[in-house]
């Protein structure tokens, strides 16, 4: 019922699944459309998709407690197939990968640390949206006007810009060789890039690809060809990680959601790597930056307009 | 010893004949309700007799009201304000205790039916359901947030008010069809029914409804609570295994 007063695309079935964990029932078809359209941005884009999912999955109803737990399984299912046909095009740096991992583990312990306590505070619906809208931002508009003058100027310029960047990271010490890459640099930012994310990821119920991406890009310099293969592959074990946390410590993983969710998005993330393989880089770029934005405006644009209900509900008691 | 259980017994057999001259025979469609994987609300019929002890009973036009309330339970309710630009919750006030689904179903219009006096005295409007007494925190206009959760709950059809829902044939036999939805809590539910003369309880009768999950919801939401380790690692290898089948069977199409 309450479903589909909300149902987004106006798939109103009858096919209601009473979610255990959640405690709600929910229109079966709507979770597997919004699985598999999500699951189509990312395996083009390398993001796990989740600023997209875990937004929908407030918007028709599920505990945000829960959605932000459940969205991070869904990931490592959506982002594992994706990373399959990387894999196979050999697109993936996997020492690239690893060190990312390192930082995304420890990054993801204190975010869900951070969660837990600012549930506490009554806070985290806000503080989640915030991060949405400020991350968004910066990461959409940087990916916009940089892939926009790509897209202009020529090849030789963008090689030039990169060695730019070169020169304060070579500054730094632990250097590493990623062959794949086709880098010699310092392991540490890639290192405090994947705390960042990991940290991200865990507060936002996101995989962190579309920082992970732009970060990789503009300033570990890596190919675009392996940079979304490489982010899928990181983003696999960090998920799985939150997974966990959460599972352990609030008992908030719906796995019927997460399974509903997941086989759209599986299916969705095959044709997206198919679509994506089909695109140029820039084109690629432009559109993840486009739709980064428009997610941004949207929740900012909800921060900001009066609200048609004041009060909200919560579980008391439960921390 | 044998003085206090003889008080204890004139007590009750004194209860009893106060309480005898109507009395209630009740049944229900259903005394306990399973949610399922496929679970889709339920509707509960409850029906039975009004049994008058004395025929020249002097009272006039009778009215039921029958209740369906799901235990309660504390719950927190926020309230938003504009700050820097922004909307964020302000102040919250802890409700000790409300029903997460209440349905009140009357033979007519409550307050007609029920006076305030005994609304108050056997807790039957779905305001009177809800205890916000207590709490440190200090909120001014505490009503406003009571109203709140009357007003979110009945929007998501959890609180129903349904006046005329009890049919009353020849002040005798009563039935009445209540609608549980889908997002149902599991719980000891209680279903209340009231006999109502010049806005008085003459008689009342109060029986179980037992809401539980059944099948594979019971087992999933066991294994979450008691042995959380198994339960995550269990979503991981479904994620995995579902990425890894989809995975394979495109390479398989594609050829």
């Amino acid at each position: 019922m309450g479903s589909c007063r909300n149902a987004v695309m106006g798939l109103c079935g009858h096919m209601y699944i009473y979610l255990p964990i959640a405690e709600i029932s929910v229109n079966a078809l709507v979770l597997l459309g919004l699985g598999g359209l999500v699951g189509v941005l990312s395996g083009m884009f390398g993001v796990g998709g989740g600023f997209l999912m875990t937004p929908l999955l407030f918007f028709i109803g599920i505990p945000p407690a829960v959605a932000v737990a459940t969205e991070a399984n869904q990931i490592v299912a959506s982002s594992f197939s994706g990373v399959l046909a990387h894999v196979k095009r050999r697109n993936v740096d996997f020492k690239m990968g690893g060190v990312l991992l390192i930082g995304g583990l420890v990054g993801a312990g204190v975010g869900v640390f951070i969660f837990n306590y600012l549930k506490g505070l009554g806070q985290v619906d806000l503080l989640v949206k915030l991060c949405y809208v400020v991350f968004l931002g910066i990461v959409g508009s940087l990916m916009f006007t940089e892939s926009l003058q790509a897209l202009r100027k020529s090849k030789q310029v963008s090689a030039s810009k990169l060695r730019k960047k070169r020169t304060w990271i070579h500054a730094l010490p632990l250097k590493i060789r990623f062959r794949v890459s086709g880098l010699y640099i310092s392991a540490i930012p890639p290192v405090l890039i994947g705390i960042l994310v990991g940290i991200l990821a865990a507060i936002m119920g996101v995989g962190g690809g579309f920082v992970m991406v732009p970060a990789m890009i503009y300033l570990l310099g890596m190919p675009t060809k392996v940079v979304v293969g490489t982010s899928l592959f990181q983003i696999i074990f960090v998920t799985a990680f939150t997974t966990m946390l959460h599972a352990t410590t609030n008992y908030t993983v719906d796995i019927v959601l997460a399974v509903l969710l997941l086989v759209g998005g599986v299916i969705g993330a095959q044709f997206g790597t198919m679509f994506g393989a089909k695109l140029k880089a820039e084109q690629l770029r432009i559109l993840l930056a486009v739709m980064v934005l428009l997610v941004c405006a949207k929740l900012a644009v909800d921060l900001v307009v009066q609200p048609a209900e004041l009060f909200s509900l919560g579980s008391a008691g439960r921390h | 010893m044998r003085t206090l259980s003889a008080y204890v017994l004139v007590a009750i057999l004194s209860w009893v004949g106060a309480a005898s001259s109507q009395s209630i025979v009740l049944g229900l469609s259903k005394q306990e309700i399973g949610i399922t994987a496929f679970f889709d609300g339920s509707e509960i019929l409850i029906f039975g007799a009004l049994k008058h002890q004395n025929e020249a009973s002097s009272e006039g036009e009778l009215d039921v009201v029958i209740t369906i309330a799901s235990p309660r339970i504390p719950v927190t309710v926020r309230r938003k304000e504009k700050r820097y630009g922004v909307w964020v919750n302000v102040d919250a006030l802890e409700i000790d205790l409300a029903p997460s689904f209440y349905a009140v179903a009357t033979s007519g219009p409550f307050d007609q039916i029920v006076s305030p006096a005994s609304d108050v005295w056997h807790q039957i409007s779905v305001q009177k359901m809800i205890l916000a007494v207590s709490g440190p925190e200090k909120v001014e206009n505490s009503e406003d947030f009571t109203e709140a959760v009357v007003r979110i709950r009945e929007n998501e059809g959890l609180y129903q008010t349904l006046t005329g829902a009890v049919t009353l044939q020849n002040q005798t036999l009563f039935s009445a069809s209540v609608t549980l939805p889908a997002n149902l809590v599991e719980g000891a539910y209680t279903a209340r029914i009231f006999l109502m003369s010049d806005g008085d309880v003459i008689a009342k009768h109060q029986t179980a409804i037992d809401v539980r999950k059944v099948g594979i919801e019971r087992w999933l939401y066991n294994l979450a609570h008691q042995r959380p380790v198994v339960y995550g690692l269990l979503s991981l290898a479904i994620a995995i295994f579902a990425g890894w089948a989809a995975a394979t069977a495109f390479r398989a199409v594609r050829g």
